[in-house]
Formats: C-alpha cells, structure tokens, sequence
C-alpha cells in the first residue's frame, strides 16, 4: 500500500492540478500537487530505510495489464535497492523542486499546468524506476520524455522553446528507436519481457549468435547495445547530447529536476537495471566505456567556454553522466549509481542556484553581464559554493570530502583498475576531473566575485530570492555535502553486499568493487590535485589575471571557436541529417505530390474542364450579329439536308 | 429581251444576300441592322410577288402585303427600342451592345 501511494500519489496531483487546475485556482494546484509529492517523498525514505536494512525483494502486482498471445504483462512495482534508491533521489529532489517553483513562478500565468506537468513527469518517472518488466519501463521511458517534451516547451509563446522541446523529442526517437528494437529482441530470443524471467534465461543465452540485419551476432551484444543506443539518447550522450544544452530553454526548475537529477539519468539506471544482461556482453559494456569516458571529455571542454549560466551547468551534468556510465561499463555499477545519487543532489542544487541567479538578475543568463554577486545574494552565494565543491570533488582523500568527492573518486579508481586499454578511461577521466573544476570555478567567478559587469539598473535591483526558493536550496546544499560519506559504505563500502543483495548483479570475475579500494595511492590522489589545479587555473584567470582569459581566446582562436561552437555538432547534423531532409521532404511535396499527385488528379482535371468552359464561353460573344449568324448558318445547313436526304428531293 | 421569272429572282436573291451581308459586316450601328432584316423582307416579298403572278395565283399577292404590314410594325416596335436603348446606355454602337456575352 505504501508503494502504490509512493507510485500513484504524484499521478493523482497531475490529474488534480491538470484537470481541475483553472477551477480551484493556481495556489491550490500548487498546494495540492506538492502536498501530495511531500507525502510521496517522505514515504520513499521510510522505503528506502526498509528496503536498505534487510526487507525483502517485493514484488507488488497492481493490475494485468496486455495479454496478447504469448505475451503476458502485468503492471507489478519491483522494490529491491537499487528502485528504493531512485524513488529517494526522485521523489525528493521533486518535492523540493516543486518547493521551488512555488517561488520560482509565482509570476506565471500557466502555474497550474506547470505543476500538473511537473507531477506527471514525476509519476512516469517512479513507473520508470519501479518498472517490473521491459514494457513498463518503455512507459516510463516515454512518459518522462513526454513531459520533458511538454516541459521544455512550457512557454510555448517562445520560438526558441518550441524549437527546444521538438529537437529533444526528436533526438530521443532516435535512441528509442534503438531501445524498442532491443526490447522486440528481447521477446524474440527470451519469449517473454519481465525482468525476472529474462535474468533467469540470460545466462543461457552467452555467447549464442543470433542474426542481425544479415549477420551473426553474439546475442546479448546485440540486445544490450541496442538497449544501449535508447539509454544514449535519454541521458544525452556523446552523438545524441545536442538536445540537452537546447532544452534549457524550460524554466529552470524543469532544468533541475529533469535536465540534472532524474531523467537524463534514467539511462543509468536502465544499464544498472539491466546489468545481469550487460554483465554476460563483454562488448556492449565496454562500448557503454567508451561512449561515457568520450561523453565526458566532450562535455567538459565545450562547458570551458560557454558563456549562458545554464549552459555550463548543462554540459557539466552531460559529462557527469559521462562518468556513471564509464562506472557502469567497468562493471562498477554501485559507484555508478552512487554517482547518480550524489549528482541528483549537488546539480539540482547549482540549477536551482542557478535560477536563483537568474531570477535576481532579471532572466539575465549571460555570466559576461554578472559579476561581484557574492555581496547581494549571501545564501545563494553559499550554497552554490558548496554544490561547486561537491562537483569539483572537495575532500581530503582517505579521510572526508563532500558527496561529489565520494562517488567521483569511486568511479576514479573503478576506472583505473578495470585496466582498459592504455588506461584510456583512467586518463580521460582525469582531465575532465581537471576541466571540471575549471568550468565550474570560472562559473563562480564570474557570476559571484570581481567587479560587476551588470548595468546600473539590474545591479540595484539585484535581490535575494524569497525562502520558498532558498529552502530548497538549502535542504540540497545539506545532501550536497553529506550524501557522500553518509552513505558510502551502504552504496561502495563494507556493506556494499548487503545493502544491493539481488538488485545489481556481478559477473563472477567482477571484481571491480573491491579492487577499487586496492588501486596505487597517486591514483586516490590524483582527483583532488587535478580538481585543485583547475580551482588554481581559473583563479589565474578569472581573479587574478582577468585579462588572460581573452588573450588565450586569441591565441588559440580556432580551438575557442571550436569549442565555443560545440565542435560543430550542431552544424554537422544540421548539414548531415536537417537539410537533406528537409530538401527530401520538399521535393516530394513539390515534385512527387504537387506536380504528379495533385497536378494529374484533382488539379489537372479542374484545369481541364476550366480550359474548355473557356474556350466554351468565348463563342458567346454578345454580339447579336454572330448569334444571328449562327443561326442562318444553322438554316442553311438545315435547308441543305433536307435538300439531300430529305423527302424534298428526287 | 423579256424580263421573266428568273430576272425577279434574282434580284431577290441579290437582296436578300446584300440584306444577310447588311447584318454580319455592319459595325456601326443598330439602325443599319433594322434596315436590312427590311431589306430581306422586301426580297421574300419580291419572291412572293413574282411567284403568285407567274402561277396567277392571288393569294401570294395578298401574302405580300400581310408581310408588309409586319414589317412594318417590326420596324417601329424596332426604332422603339433603339431609342429607349440609347437612352438607357447612351449609344446603339453595335460593337457596345454585348450584354448577352456569356
């Protein structure tokens, strides 16, 4: 009973503020709707403390859902850990959100659609995490990309957001597409799409081929790649990431709670689900490597350059998922998700700081235009500080750092030991660590220290945000700082095992976990002094030298154009996919349904019959001698006849 | 040289035709049209007039002037209406008068 509130309470606040919301007035669909996930959240946590300290695996059946032949599914909530983790991460960052946005929002007109889309996005989401079989999850999957979409496209007056909202849906089809043939594959090779079943037969199934557009294939490579390819796609990963710095065109809120904490990481947590699938396919996990170390690196140094506040916040939650999915590829799947853990909290709270500075700013998101922010706005100054430490890794190693240094440096040394080739992922990893701490200290810099560039007007009436927004802000600096060492030997440490049990499986050579504990000491070390020569760097550049930062842009123009254009990923696909597409539909508009469809069917006939009433009415010239002329000619004809085949003649 | 039969008909015929001609190349005016449908009624007349004396038969005589009474009244219902044409439209210029144009 409790699951079904945790589960179905956001739903009934959606439905509430969506259907009712222009009846009982903005104020009460807020209330409502953040009442309800108030409930939701608190009873996550009673969830997560069961189901943590040794409640069994549930598996609570809600209703038959499709039977079709052999395919039989059941809606069920699947409550193991690894699902009471996220409801945690979800229904707590929601809450807050929805908190927020109390604040946030209170200007806008469409408040009631806003929080009835906010609790609808996260209702699919808990269908998501506690998804019992793959059709459940592909429901989810598509609900939070459905109120993403809706979200994204929130002020629908705005061109830019609309185009936003449609690009995101768009590039997520591509990755569904994948998703949905790996679910067909699925069936076709297990027979059946819930998760226990599949686990079961998986091993089974190692190392047989299968055919695959023409060729032989190892089976469960297939199947988790092309899994894969959808988890790409929701967690904007490298080739398919150009929708996620687009979609901060939604309000902020929507930026934190979707863009950062929960769904961009539903591809995670599918390959965290899903990992006594990846486990047996070798190939699809180190794929699932390369894709997160690349992500990462790319991410980063785009977020070196950006000036929009958001936008570095957007490529920097991009490259995190970049570092969970490394985690999750070398077989660290418990890092992975402490990572997610920890993210949710340090990066809804920078979003969330983030739109407190835009909000005091005017909706100005430009940092060029900030500056010396750290004297109006103290609190959000402090809990932006905390959630840079957090991101950047702040700690002392072996002893305590923040939450971001816990599950960071996890997936540091998960990385190092699960020895790729050359180390790549290690190394990568590393100068993003650096990176990392670049980006988000010159985020800093430029929006809170030094003189301010603001206007004159702006700066006066620069205020701090009401508490309803800094509450929140608090409570997530709070997790910012202690998700990390409180929760670490239940997630990484000794208690590891007990505290996941069935939830995520580990290949009998997976030894990953306890050999990240047993890396070289410079290996422990090597974050913190990347993160602390990135804090050296942007002081360099930002504080002390602020002349330097325009120089190397000069210096190295065609890198910091290259950067600063997102490595032309835009531009490419704009040429590669948009345009030919484009030309493609036009041409069969003009050519194939205007100039042959329509020019021989509808059009051409009407044109014909025009042509001839034409020709038809221009021998009605009015003027009465043609008429009469006609008619003698007609006489004579007449006369001439008779005269022939008539009975007048001889 | 004695005019017969053949004689009067072909001045007729010749009427008639100049009457037909009257009609399909005048570009002038209606009045010029109303003369010659008189035209071709002469012509039928003379028809008519040379017949019934060479048969000796009266009544193609009488037909005649029946014609002529016709024509008559044709003619002044005709003049009427041009009149009241040009008064409505201020000109009975045969190349503005094509309201029956589809």
């Amino acid at each position: 009973m409790m699951y079904h509130a945790i589960v179905f309470l956001p739903a009934l606040g959606a439905l509430i503020a969506g259907c009712l919301g222009p009846a009982i007035g903005a104020r009460a669909s807020e209330l409502v709707t953040t009442t309800l996930l108030g409930v939701a959240a608190a009873l996550s946590w009673v969830a997560f403390w069961q189901v943590g300290f040794g409640a069994p695996v549930m598996r609570i059946p809600v209703l038959r859902w499709v039977t079709s032949g052999e395919l039989e599914v059941a809606w069920a909530l699947r409550i193991d850990t690894l699902t009471a983790v996220m409801l945690v991460v979800v229904n707590t960052v929601s809450f807050l959100v929805h908190v927020y946005s109390i604040g946030y929002m209170h200007e806008d007109p469409g408040r009631p659609r806003f929080f009835a889309y906010l609790s609808m996005f996260t209702f699919a989401m808990l269908a998501l995490v506690t998804s019992d079989n793959f059709l459940q999850l592909f429901f989810g999957w598509e609900g939070v990309g459905l109120a993403s979409y809706l979200l994204i496209g929130f002020w629908y007056l705005k061109p830019e957001a609309n185009a936003a909202a449609i690009k995101a849906f768009i590039v997520n089809r591509v990755g569904d597409f994948g998703f949905a043939l790996g679910i067909f594959g699925t069936f076709a090779v297990f027979g059946a799409i819930g998760f226990d079943a599949v686990f079961r037969a998986a091993p089974a199934m190692a190392g047989k081929p299968m055919m695959f557009v023409g060729q032989q294939w190892d089976t469960l490579t297939v199947i988790c790649l092309l899994l894969f390819m959808g988890a790409m796609g929701k967690s904007a990963q490298f080739l398919l990431h150009t929708w996620l710095p687009d979609a901060m065109e939604g309000p902020t809120p929507v930026s934190a709670l979707i863009h950062a904490a929960t769904m961009v990481t539903a591809g995670v947590f599918m390959v965290a689900r899903l990992s006594p699938m990846f486990e047996l396919a070798p190939l699809a996990l180190q794929v699932v490597t390369l894709v997160g170390a690349v992500t990462a690196f790319f991410a980063a140094s785009v977020g070196l350059v950006q000036n929009d506040i958001k936008r570095v916040v957007a490529y920097s939650t991009c490259s995190q998922l970049g570092y969970m999915f490394v985690a999750c590829g070398v077989g660290a799947y418990a890092a992975g998700i402490f990572h997610l853990f920890t993210h949710a909290a340090f990066k809804a709270l920078l979003f969330l700081g983030a739109g407190s500075v835009i909000t005091a700013m005017h909706h100005e998101q430009d940092m060029r235009k900030m500056g010396g922010l750290a004297a109006k706005l103290k609190v959000t100054w402090i809990v932006m500080l905390i959630g840079t430490l957090s991101l950047t890794g702040a700690g002392i190693p072996h002893v305590i750092g923040l939450a971001g240094f816990h599950s960071k440096d996890a997936i540091m040394e998960a990385a190092y030991a699960a020895h790729t080739p050359n180390n790549y992922a290690y190394w990568l990893l590393l100068i993003v660590a650096f990176m990392t701490a670049f980006y988000a200290w010159r985020l800093m810099f430029l929006t809170f220290h030094g003189p301010t560039r603001a206007d004159h007007a702006t700066w006066e009436h620069a205020h701090e945000s009401p508490w309803v927004m800094l509450v929140p802000l608090l409570v997530l600096a709070f997790g910012a700082v202690v998700a990390g060492f409180a929760f670490q030997n239940l997630f990484i440490g000794h208690d590891e095992a007990e505290f996941w049990r069935q939830s995520l499986a580990q290949g009998q050579d997976n030894h990953i976990l306890e050999a990240l504990h047993e890396v070289p000491g410079w290996v422990t070390w090597s974050p913190t002094l990347a993160m602390l020569a990135g804090l050296a760097v942007a002081y360099l550049y930002y504080i002390a030298v602020p002349a330097l930062p325009a120089a190397t842009a000069t210096a190295f123009r065609p890198l910091y154009l290259f950067l600063l254009n997102k490595w032309y990923f835009d531009e490419l696909y704009d040429w590669l996919l948009v345009r030919p597409t484009l030309r493609l539909g036009r041409i069969l508009w003009k050519q194939g349904d205007g100039a042959i469809i329509d020019g021989l069917g509808p059009d051409g006939i009407a044109s014909r019959v025009l042509w001839t009433t034409g020709r038809v009415v221009r021998l009605q010239t009015g003027y009465v001698y043609h008429y009469a002329f006609a008619m003698l000619i007609g006489v004579a004809l007449l006369v001439t006849w008779f005269m022939f085949y008539g009975g007048v003649g001889p | 040289m004695s005019v017969g039969l053949g004689h009067f008909l072909t001045v007729a015929a010749v009427l008639f035709t100049l009457g037909i001609f009257g009609i399909f190349l005048n570009r002038k005016n209606v009045i010029v049209i109303l003369m010659s449908i008189e035209l071709m009624l002469l012509a039928v007349n003379i028809n008519l007039v040379a017949f019934s004396a060479f048969i000796g038969d009266l009544v193609g005589q009488l037909f005649a002037l029946f014609v002529l009474t016709v024509a008559a009244g044709e003619a002044a219902i005709g003049l009427a209406i041009v009149v009241v044409y040009f008064r409505n439209r201020g000109s009975i210029a045969v190349e503005d008068i094509n309201l029956m144009k589809g």
